[in-house]
């Protein structure tokens, strides 16, 4: 089985996947900050999607696609556009060089996120476990 | 896309004579007091004197900088309001000068704050020199500062490409009378910046060279200059070669060695380049065990072997033990010095501080809490790696 990029279904099964990482759990065991992933429109996809993930104590309570920004509040946010996120899932980019290079946007608390780079390494680990369909080619 | 910063680098003898062309009103020089009593400030102060400028030194960084000395730092550099900076020692001076100068130009931030994903908007007050007093840093070139962090006792990763330097003048008569034990260490930390920085997962056709040429130059002249500290071939080859390992692995990043001996150096008081190159045999088995390609192609152009995958990645851990061992320094934690007693108190935190450090972020292979604890013991035992 399969899950549209972005979709509910989508976000929640990385949630399920981060639960059930040990990796992940043993990383963020103190981590406190919900998370949403914007993904913005570009040629290949047209409207702003939002995908909210709960985030605490090395597990996942809580993740929905959000049918605004407004909808849930998130310690954090990434902004990229549609293409980018495609390319962090599909593992050809890594998302910190993209932060970097400022093709994906973080918003929040950077010197505590900054502590926590195993954690964010076992978040995208986990994205690139997520069986992904790409509707729009 | 990615991308390569670099300062505009002076090499060479006399390299440092260019401080006597450079045009401005006021130099603040940070170096520590060692530096300063070693006379190596002394020559700084003279040409940046020629070249008219009123200087000012902040002489109070220690050895692993802490935080509170780049806040006084700053401090005193928004008090004098230099349009220079010069950073004279080591890596912690350098590393401490790109703080304090971050500060300075943006005293609206903490230290903590210096990340890779915001805008500084530096160069408005303030251009930074580097003048590397050791042939093993790299912190010369490289845009990285580290910092340590007293009171969590440990060691925090921080830096922005704009905190790049503007000049490195890597003269190496700054660096030809190092005693014998920091020269070994700091040319094992050079090595490790190279072998790391040439395995890491961000290397790039752009980085490669500069840290295979480095690991090699360390591999031919390290042992020549440890031997004999009156060759000055070996040790102007080794003065490069920390600056061209600073040069690779500074837009690279290094790896799980440096996040290790992170830990060792907060923790257990080791010096920088000891506590890295230390790990860096056990940090190679480790990734070897899964993805051996990137250090088997090294192993083959440094001539260390001709095997490929594991075999090749297993030989370049054993020829890093034997040139560490040839030139008298210690194989594992215990033959460092380090009590049992000590290692086993503070094994929770190790691990805990090495898996959050970000220079594990780009290791090849990234260990389980669990397997992280196992390195550590094996580090501490000097058992190689099979796990």
């Amino acid at each position: 089985m399969s899950y549209r990029f972005p979709s509910d279904e989508w976000i929640k099964e990385l949630s399920r996947l981060l639960n059930e990482s040990e990796s992940y759990e043993s990383s963020a065991a103190n981590w406190e900050g919900d998370f949403m992933f914007e993904i913005q429109p570009d040629g290949a996809f047209s409207e702003s999607a939002y995908l909210f993930l709960g985030l605490h104590h090395g597990k996942s309570p809580d993740a929905a696609l959000l049918s605004s920004a407004d909808e849930r509040e998130a310690a954090y946010r990434v902004s990229a556009p549609y293409g980018t996120w495609r390319k962090v899932i599909d593992g050809e980019l890594d998302p910190i060089q993209g932060m970097m290079m400022r093709k994906l946007k973080l918003q929040g608390d950077l010197m505590k996120i900054m502590r926590y780079p195993k954690a964010a390494k076992e978040i995208v680990s986990c994205c690139a476990l997520v069986p992904t369909q790409w509707p729009q080619g | 896309m990615w991308t390569f910063v670099s300062p505009r680098i002076v090499f060479g003898e006399d390299a440092l004579d260019t401080l006597s062309d450079i045009r401005g009103k006021r130099a603040l020089v940070v170096t520590d007091p060692g530096i300063v009593a070693c006379g190596l400030v002394a020559p700084v102060l003279e040409r940046l004197a020629s070249a008219h400028l009123k200087v000012h030194m902040f002489s109070d960084v220690e050895a692993n900088p802490e935080i509170p000395t780049v806040l006084l730092g700053a401090k005193v550099a928004l008090e004098f309001a230099p349009d220079w900076i010069v950073a004279v020692g080591g890596g912690s001076p350098l590393d401490a000068a790109k703080a304090i100068w971050v500060l300075y130009e943006r005293p609206d931030l903490q230290p903590a704050e210096i990340s890779p994903f915001i805008d500084l908007g530096l160069r408005n007050k303030a251009r930074l020199i580097t003048i590397p007093t050791t042939s093993g840093t790299g912190a010369d070139v490289t845009w990285a500062i580290v910092l340590s962090d007293p009171i969590e006792k440990r060691k925090v990763g921080l830096g922005n490409w704009e905190n790049v330097p503007d000049i490195a003048l890597v003269d190496p008569s700054m660096a030809s009378g190092m005693p014998r034990q920091l020269t070994v260490d700091t040319g094992m930390d050079a090595l490790t910046h190279a072998i790391e920085g040439y395995i890491s997962t961000w290397h790039t056709d752009m980085t490669d060279g500069l840290c295979a040429h480095a690991a090699a130059q360390v591999f031919e002249f390290l042992p020549r200059a440890v031997t004999d500290g009156a060759d000055l071939e070996a040790r102007t080859h080794m003065h490069h070669a920390a600056t061209s390992a600073g040069l690779g692995f500074g837009n690279s990043m290094a790896s799980m060695a440096h996040a290790m001996g992170h830990a060792l150096g907060a923790t257990l008081g080791l010096p920088h380049g000891r506590a890295v190159s230390l790990c860096l045999p056990y940090t190679l088995e480790f990734s070897a065990r899964q993805s051996p390609q990137r250090i088997a192609q090294l192993a083959q152009r440094l001539g260390v072997s001709s095997a490929n995958g594991e075999t090749a990645a297993r030989t370049l851990a054993q020829a890093v033990r034997n040139l560490a061992s040839a030139m008298g320094n210690p194989l594992s934690l215990g033959e460092a010095g380090i009590s049992k007693d000590s290692f086993e108190l503070c094994l929770d935190k190790l691990v805990a501080d090495a898996e959050n450090d970000t220079q594990m972020i780009t290791s090849s292979r990234s260990p389980s809490s669990g397997e992280l604890r196992k390195l550590f013991e094996a580090v501490y035992d000097g058992c190689s790696v099979g796990f």
